[in-house]
This record gives structure tokens, sequence and C-alpha cells, in this order.
């Protein structure tokens, strides 16, 4: 067990090892549905929720699969729920919010694939976070990967209206300036250890 | 998708992957371990050896089941069929080398979600024929460790002065430190995407040049 405490949990995941800028999970949605604050914060905000439930299914699923002797399934039960769960969030946000739904367009269901949220089930396994660490430690990886998702949106709104040279459009541009940004959470080095 | 396999010739459908469409610099797809693991050459090659094994794998079964897999559900059936076969390489990586399984990490687990393997099950495998599908898995996965070695090389000889853990540089040599660090491989990619982009324009301008001069 693993015997960090919840406040140095949550600045870990959320700035000292934020999962976008240091680990490099949830590129995809990072830079596709970074062009806008208002969807970046939305899709930070679903992101977060399905990060929440299937890390406190995952933390379930461990147990039981350690307990009748078949670890080597975990990994198929850690994306079957992941994939349920994300089916639950698109139909809540398709009843409670048909623009919405419109706007996170195709990068909805691709919640799936998201690394990050696997990603967030295997770490906490890994380092062992009891429960209570386990849903702090969702929380403060889903601020993180919003934040770092707000910030994107922001900066990209702006650069929207400077001339750049043909070949720095595009998905170039958009790594130069997640490179700084990753650059400047370097800064949070130490601040949780 | 072109809808002509037929006129094709099967070598093409290994050919694109490493070129035309190669998954990383053209299609921009799974990133998240080009980033991440590329901090070496080494550990770049290992990851990309074992993406192609899974997207072999995948594409293989997807292709032999596709007929009988229902419509509704293949989405949740290929991730099963990857997953399964991202578990045994994992358990594979950690039987040949546990320090090269403790350098990647999470990472192999993650070959799951790589959008790569599930995008081409979905866009070619399930609509093609097995041998088609198997070259083209093995293209794309030709291509992507191709793409992995490229980010890999660059950030181990700056950051670390050394190739494949062989020291290159003379001892006054400074490692720049930022090449290994996460940011340096959010700038590596970026610059070879601006080489890409460069010589891909050129060419184009090129070849608009001489569409005049024929004319």
């Amino acid at each position: 067990m693993n015997e960090q405490s919840l406040w140095s949990v949550f600045v870990n995941a959320a700035l000292v090892n934020n999962f976008v800028l240091a680990y490099f999970l949830g590129i995809c949605p990072f830079l596709g549905v970074s062009a806008k604050i208002g969807t970046a914060t939305r899709m930070g905000g679903a992101v977060m929720f399905v990060m929440l439930v299937s890390s406190v299914c995952a933390f379930a699923i461990h147990h039981v699969l350690i307990f009748i002797g078949v670890p080597f399934l975990e990994l198929i039960a850690f994306i079957a729920v992941i994939a349920s769960t994300v089916q639950l969030v698109e139909m809540f946000i398709k009843k409670m919010s048909p623009a919405l739904f419109r706007a996170l367009g195709i990068f909805l269901p691709l919640i799936t694939t998201n690394c990050a949220i696997l990603g967030l089930a295997l770490f906490q396994t890994n380092r062992g976070y009891g429960f209570l660490q386990a849903i702090v430690y969702a929380l403060g990886a889903g601020a993180g990967f919003t934040l770092a998702l707000i910030l994107m949106a922001g900066i990209r709104e702006k650069l929207e209206l400077a001339t750049l040279p043909d070949i720095v459009q595009g998905t170039a541009s958009a790594l130069i300036v997640a490179g700084i940004l990753s650059l400047t959470f370097m800064g949070f080095a130490g601040l949780g250890a | 998708m072109r809808p002509e396999p037929q006129t094709t010739m099967p070598t093409d459908e290994f050919i694109k992957g490493l070129w035309r469409e190669n998954p990383v610099f053209v299609q921009v797809l799974g990133m998240c371990p080009v980033l991440a693991v590329s901090n070496t050459a080494i550990n770049a090659l290992a990851m990309g050896l074992a993406t192609t094994f899974v997207m072999l794998m995948s594409n293989l079964l997807v292709s032999t089941l596709r007929n009988h897999i229902p419509k509704q559900v293949r989405i949740a059936t290929y991730i099963l069929i990857i997953a399964t076969f991202v578990t045994i390489v994992d358990y594979m990586i950690e039987a040949i080398s546990l320090e090269l399984h403790k350098s990647l990490g999470a990472f192999i687990s993650l070959i799951v979600v790589n959008c790569l393997i599930l995008g081409r099950a979905e866009a070619f495998a399930s609509k093609h024929r097995v041998v088609d599908s198997v070259l083209d898995g093995l293209g794309m996965g030709v291509g992507f460790t191709l793409a992995l070695l490229c980010l890999g090389a660059v950030r181990e000889v700056l950051g670390d002065g050394a190739l494949f853990g062989v020291a290159l540089f003379p001892a006054g040599f400074e490692p720049w430190i930022v090449m290994i660090l996460p940011s340096g491989g959010f700038f590596t990619l970026a610059a070879w995407l601006l080489v890409i982009n460069y010589v891909q324009q050129r060419s184009a301008a090129a070849r608009e040049r001489a569409g005049e001069l024929s004319r």
C-alpha cells in the first residue's frame, strides 16, 4: 500500500506529472479538441467524469481479479469497463445537450481510446493506491488534463490571428506550443514530492 | 480508403505505410507512444516492434473473422482482439528483458489504446482480404517503427550524446537535457513535421511547374 498523502497525490497528478504534458497521455484529443476554449472545457469535464468512474471500477476489478487469480485478464477488463462508461456518458450528453454532442463530434466516442484513461487505471494499480487515493488521483489527473486543454485552447485562439509560414501551420505549430507548455510545467517539479 | 483493391499490387499495401500514408508523419495517429517512449533509440525500436506485432496479428484475426463479426459490436470485438495480443506482448517482453519492460513501463499495455491499430482494423482489415490486411499491418507497423526510430535517434544523440547506448561525441560534449525531457519529444516531432511539410511543398511546386511546362 502506498502511503502518499492525498494532497500530494492530487498535486502530483495535476501539475508535476501532468498527464498530457509530462506523460504524453491523451495527445489525440489534446491536439484535436483544443481549438476553442468552450469545447475544451466541456471535453475536460467529460474526460474527468469518465476518469472518476473508471478509476473506481478499476480499483474494484483489480482486487476481484487478484482474488480469483487471473491477473492477466486485467487489461481486457479495464478496457471493457472504460468503453461502457464512455457509452454511458455519450448517451447522457446526447440527451442533455445535443449542441455539445455535435461540438465534440467524433472525439466523444474516442474517449474510449484516450490513453489517459487507461493510463490512469494502470498507474493507480501499479502504484498500489488505496481507494481514497485512487479517487483523488483520478480527480487530479482530470483537472490536469482539463487545465492543459484550456491553456492550449487559449493560446491557439490567439494564434489563429497571427500569420504563420505555410509549413508551420496545423499540427506542427500545435506541437511547438505544446512543447513550450510542457517546458513551463517542468517548473512544478519537486512541488508534490 | 481507395475502392479498387484489385488494380493495386499487393506490395503496394506494404509500401504505402512507409511513406505516402506513414502513420506518424502523415496521418498523425498514435501520438502518445511516439512521444513518450522515443527518448532513446532502443526504447523506440522495442516499442515499434511490439506495435508492429500487435497490428499484424490483430489485422490478421480481424480480417479472417470479418464476415462473422456482427456490425453493432465490431469496435468492442476489435478492442478485445487487440487487448489479447497486447497482453501476450506484455508478458513476452517481460520474459525477454526485464530491464526493457521496466523502462517502457505502462506504455506496453497502452498499445491497446493506440488509435492507429484500431484505425487499421476498422478502416482496412474489416474490408479487405487476409493477405492484403497482413501486408497493410506490416507496412504500417514498419512505417511506425521507422518514424519512432527517427525521433528516438535524434533525441538520444542530442540529449545523451549517444546512439543505441554507444557514445558518439568526445567527453567535452554537453548533452541537451531538454531533448530527453517530455518537451523535447514535442519539439523533435514538430521539427520532423516541418521538414516533411517542406519536402512535400517543394515536390508539389515542382510537379506544378512540370505540369505548366508540358502544357
